[in-house]
């Protein structure tokens, strides 16, 4: 493979790929596409290009108003949560087929809004949402209360009860999968939705919505008011009828929704935010698996990934070893166009990431870390980023701390497991961990010890829809995936009444 | 059960009590089993009465005095019978001996085909057939995702097909037309996709131990799985057993009854078309005493769930535990009562109780066959019910708006017509029918006993048929105590809108299924089974996954953990 590709990193009109005309820009309310009230529309912009791709309509307060009365009197009055689970199940069952058929489409709205690799989103991203809204729909008939032990004589028992208008706010660095993992879940449930995709990434939202009203999916169940966060982001997490808002996004943005939340009527919030995730490779470790794993940990979907593994814990006995081969490595890594099947490497999504992700490279520098490899941009158009790699880095720098949200890692040497753990949480974050070690001792004892919400032994990246993710510390919290992120949208009501000579209690 | 929006589609098999406010946009229906989709058998009007009791079926329908129309020729099913072997390793096969036995027409007692007859040397070929498919793979070997998938696409299959599916239960079984085709295929199609989303959530647990261990268990499936199937539902039957066993992973081998293969065979061929591997799902046809014996004794097999009688229960269990001590599930017979309380509105509670019992020609292990009634409404009740009784429509069941068919075959007609005389013998009061209905074929007339005594036989033993008894009842406790008072516990039925009668009731009946204000309520994520001799274990729901797993606990030192 070539490194750093550079010369076509930055093809505007692709030839690699027929891009798809963009066929839905305005605001899902109530089952039909409308303008937004305002008239007004935002670009949303090619980030190989910085060119645009489409002018989408810029939803609003007012906007989320009338999504939000659609989404209430389709919870309120319409069908959707009478309907049994098995109904639900039909309907969301032949949305995933539906997926499926529009799978080329989707990943290209994805790739060229995202500038994720197009072939990655075809076999992953999309077929993962199809697969996220079959589980969901086998969840949607599986929705248990209990029936519980009275203290007294007393018959008691709980219904779990769909809890009503959703709000999801959902990034843009994996437009289709956060869309699934939010909507999937609360629509198994019974819940209504509104969902404001990023203001980077509107297009596969869209399109998902509109293939939702093919399926069935009642009018008004499921809004996209596409915006920005300060206005369409506030207005959900502040709005007085919204029962529940879930966010995932930075941590800072997921402060303030909670602020928002507390500051109106006071509904539950779940936050999946960011991360500063460590990756431990012990003495015991496959050298050559373990550099492969710490790449693909901070350079999948060009860092842009909240569970990144952008701090790497080293045992000192292979550290050396360890550095010469990720270097290597980082540099045949391939960045270009993310149509070029030949590419490992998209642009990051737009100007304000690709700028502080440069200037996090400088305060790097500053602060006295090694510069091994990369930290520079790639061609001279769209936001390319070479792999970048710094070592001789202390716990307390900046780039050891924060989330920088890009392709560059943070070395760091320890000796101990004990060494190990203290270093790893030595985070404000808690999101993910990753343990690379043949020891069973050593796996069980550092997977309980670190603080973090997912922790992949001898793996990085494996989510699956029945695995449960979300958050410690300022990571968030709440779960999504699994039969946990089902329950955060539901309601738990217990029932109560006397009894008469039970024969038992 | 009020649902906005006309359409109506529900996965309940189920006569449920509604509520004059919540049955407006149901409208009269000219046959038992109104519209295609229609799983739930409402028959409250819009006014709350009983469409059944007004006697709007209309001319041409009187009384069960379709006896002439049954001395026609019978109606030709539309599907042709293309599956009469074996289905082994994923391949239709003749039993090794070359043997086949003829499966019957109830309508007439006539030949349908004649079926390959497994003996125990083909039972050991389907086991080796199923071993292979567990041991090596791949369908335990798979994600549940794929193995979901593969679920789905059956009930897909079983969709598309679902009116041969029907015809093919009809003509072995005897049942109407209407109810295979309405109720009980698109059941089976629901069976099939809530157990596909079983597959990937079946979930161990991690266990705080008392100590510093990491405790985990794995619910691994449990091997292969003899199935032994009756004849009264067969594929509802099927799905009930191999629903839960495939979801978990497991291979199979399936015995149905003698009276009823050909639809098995039909569906795990879709099964196949569906990318079932080979040797995943096995069907052999045969008997209890050499097919079943073979399965239930077999030491390769490693689960075995039996639905049928009683006394084949106890002889299963025993095989059981004489060769490989494997375990067992059984559903077995029944001899359920259903409680009309004092405030109850006769009416409905009326055709509830003749739904209970007469459902499926009286052949439901389930039926309210002991209908005990408060004497406060006694009188009104045995009248009516006698009337509701009158107005049965039995016949040909490929005929539309038939009620009741023929029973299962010349055995099933035989032993409910010497219970009819053993009940008029005992004393109890014939009200209505006590016959046979026609000249060929083996229908029964719908036969209401009332003055029933808990001594009388045919309030102690499963009749199987289409025959009421009617026993009154004076208090709670009394009713209570004497609806215990069997060797069964399968289910009961408590007619009431009392909340404190219908708790009470509910605690204290030692059966495995209540239902309150409705009966035979059946969703694929309902559990049900029996206390006492009723059987063993529950199927359906999550509680039937139980049955198809083992439980591995894992156990290893922690060193120096952060927590406990």
């Amino acid at each position: 493979m070539t490194a750093l590709s550079n010369g076509h990193a930055a093809n505007n009109s692709s030839p690699l790929f027929k891009i798809p005309p963009i066929k839905f820009t305005n605001l899902f309310i109530n089952g039909h596409f409308v303008h937004s009230l305002s008239g007004n529309e935002f670009e949303t912009i090619d980030p190989r290009t910085g060119e645009v791709i489409a002018k989408i309509s810029e939803g609003r307060k007012e906007d989320i108003d009338v999504a939000v009365k659609a989404a209430r009197e389709a919870f309120d009055n319409g069908p959707w949560p009478r309907m049994s689970g098995a109904e639900r199940a039909k309907i969301m069952m032949k949305w995933a087929d539906l997926i499926e058929e529009n799978v080329e489409e989707l990943a290209a709205l994805d790739a060229i809004d995202a500038g994720k690799l197009y072939h990655l989103v075809k076999v992953l991203d999309i077929p993962a949402v199809a697969n996220c809204l079959r589980y969901y729909a086998g969840a949607a008939d599986k929705i248990h209360g209990e029936v519980l032990k009275g203290a007294r004589e007393l018959h008691a028992y709980t219904l779990m009860e769909p809890i009503g208008v959703v709000g999801h706010i959902i990034p843009w660095n994996f437009p289709s999968t956060m869309f699934a993992a939010k909507v999937s879940p609360s629509l198994a449930a019974g819940c209504t939705v509104v969902l404001k995709p990023a203001e980077q990434t509107p297009l596969s939202a869209l399109f998902f919505a509109h293939l939702a009203k093919q399926a069935g999916i009642p009018d008004g169940v499921l809004n996209v008011v596409p915006g920005f966060g300060p206005t369409a982001g506030a207005a959900i997490s502040s709005h007085m009828d919204i029962d529940k808002v879930s966010f995932t996004g930075s941590t800072e943005v997921g402060r303030a929704i909670m602020h928002a939340a507390a500051s109106s009527n006071l509904k539950p919030v779940s936050l999946e935010l960011g991360g500063k995730s460590p990756l431990l490779i012990f003495d015991d470790a496959d050298v050559d698996k373990a550099a492969d794993l710490a790449l693909l940990g901070i350079l999948f979907n060009k860092g842009e990934i909240c569970v990144a593994s952008s701090r790497v814990f080293v045992q000192e006995g292979i550290y050396d070893e360890f550095e010469k081969k990720l270097v290597k490595k980082a540099k045949a890594w391939v960045v270009g166009d993310p149509f070029d099947p030949q590419s490992q490497q998209g642009p990051q999504v737009d100007k304000n990431q690709f700028e502080k992700i440069l200037s996090y490279i400088e305060i790097g520098k500053e602060e006295g870390a090694t510069l091994l490899t990369g930290g520079k941009k790639v061609g001279n158009k769209g936001y390319y980023i070479e792999p970048t790699i710094f070592s001789n880095v202390k716990e307390n720098m900046r780039i050891a701390q924060d989330e920088i949200f890009g392709p560059v890692l943070a070395l760091m040497k320890f000796r101990t497991i004990e060494e190990g753990i203290k270093s790893a949480n030595n985070s404000r974050y808690g999101l993910a961990a990753g343990i690379v070690t043949k020891n069973i001792d050593t796996a069980n004892t550092v997977s309980r010890a670190i603080r973090a919400g997912i922790i992949w032994i001898n793996c990085y990246f494996a989510f699956g829809n029945d695995i449960p993710y979300g958050g410690y510390k300022q990571s968030g919290f709440g779960r999504d995936f699994g039969m946990e992120g089902l329950h955060k949208y539901l309601q738990v009501k217990s029932v109560v009444t006397p009894i008469y000579n039970s024969p038992w209690l | 059960m009020g649902e906005k929006g006309g359409k109506r589609e529900s996965s309940l098999i189920a006569l449920s009590l509604s509520s004059t406010t919540t049955t407006t946009t149901i409208p009269m229906i000219p046959m038992p089993y109104k519209g295609v989709d229609l799983f739930v058998l409402d028959v409250w009007n819009e006014n709350g009465n009983l469409s059944g009791g007004k006697g709007y079926l209309g001319a041409g329908f009187s009384r069960y005095s379709t006896a002439t129309a049954l001395e026609e020729e019978p109606i030709k099913p539309a599907v042709q019978v293309e599956h009469t072997q074996l289905l082994i390793g994923g391949k239709f096969v003749d039993a090794l001996s070359g043997k086949t036995f003829p499966t019957l027409d109830p309508r007439t007692g006539e030949v349908i085909a004649h079926v390959a007859e497994g003996h125990s040397e083909d039972v050991d070929r389907a086991v080796a057939a199923a071993r292979k498919a567990f041991d090596q793979g791949p369908w335990p070997k798979m994600t549940a995702y794929e193995r979901q998938r593969i679920l789905l696409r059956a009930a897909d299959l079983l969709e598309k097909h679902n009116d041969e599916l029907a015809a093919l239960e009809t003509w072995d079984n005897g049942k109407p037309y209407e109810q295979s085709a309405q109720i009980e295929i698109p059941m089976l199609v629901r069976l099939f996709r809530y157990y596909a989303g079983w597959a990937d959530k079946i979930h161990g647990m991690t266990v705080p131990a008392d100590g510093q261990y990491h405790v985990q268990t794995l619910h691994e499936p449990i091997g292969v799985a003899g199935q032994i199937i009756p004849w009264n539902f067969p594929l509802l039957m099927f799905a009930w057993k191999v629903g839960p066993a495939l979801a978990c992973g497991n291979t199979i081998v399936l015995k149905t009854a003698e009276q009823t293969p050909l639809s098995a065979l039909y569906a795990a061929k879709l099964f196949h078309e569906a990318g079932l591997p080979e040797g995943v799902l096995n069907v052999v046809s045969g008997f209890g005493p050499t097919a079943g014996a073979a399965l239930a004794s077999h030491m390769d097999v490693d689960k075995l769930a039996f639905t049928g009688s009683t006394d084949t229960g106890k002889v299963v269990l025993e095989l059981a535990a004489r060769s490989n001590l494997k375990p067992v599930t059984l559903e077995l017979g029944g001899k359920s009562p259903f409680i009309v309380c004092e405030d109850a509105d006769v009416d409905q509670a009326v055709e509830l109780a003749h739904f209970a019992l007469f459902f499926n020609q009286g052949q439901c292990c389930c039926a309210g066959s002991r209908t005990y009634v408060h004497e406060r409404v006694y009188d009104e009740f045995v009248e009516k019910a006698k009337a509701r009784a009158l107005k049965r429509i039995v016949g040909d069941p490929f005929k539309s708006g038939i009620e009741q068919g023929p029973q299962i075959d010349s055995e099933q007609f035989e032993k409910i017509l010497k219970y009819i005389r053993s009940g008029v013998q005992s004393g109890a009061t014939l009200e209505t029918g006590g016959d046979r209905l026609g000249s060929k074929g083996f229908y029964v007339q719908p036969t209401v006993f009332s003055n029933v005594e808990d001594g009388m036989l045919i309030a102690k033993e499963e009749i199987f048929g289409p025959v009421q008894s009617i026993l009154k009842f004076k208090d709670l406790d009394e009713v209570i105590e004497r609806a215990n008072n069997t060797r069964y516990g399968l289910a009961a039925g408590v007619f009431t809108k009392n909340i404190d009668t219908a708790n009470t009731l509910t605690r204290a009946l030692r059966v495995g299924t209540v239902w309150v204000n409705c009966f035979d309520t059946f969703d694929a994520a309902i559990p049900f089974g029996g206390y006492k001799m009723s059987g063993q274990g529950r199927e359906k729901g999550e509680y039937s996954l139980k049955n198809y797993l083992q439980v591995k606990a894992v156990v290893t030192p922690l060193k120096n953990p952060a927590w406990l």
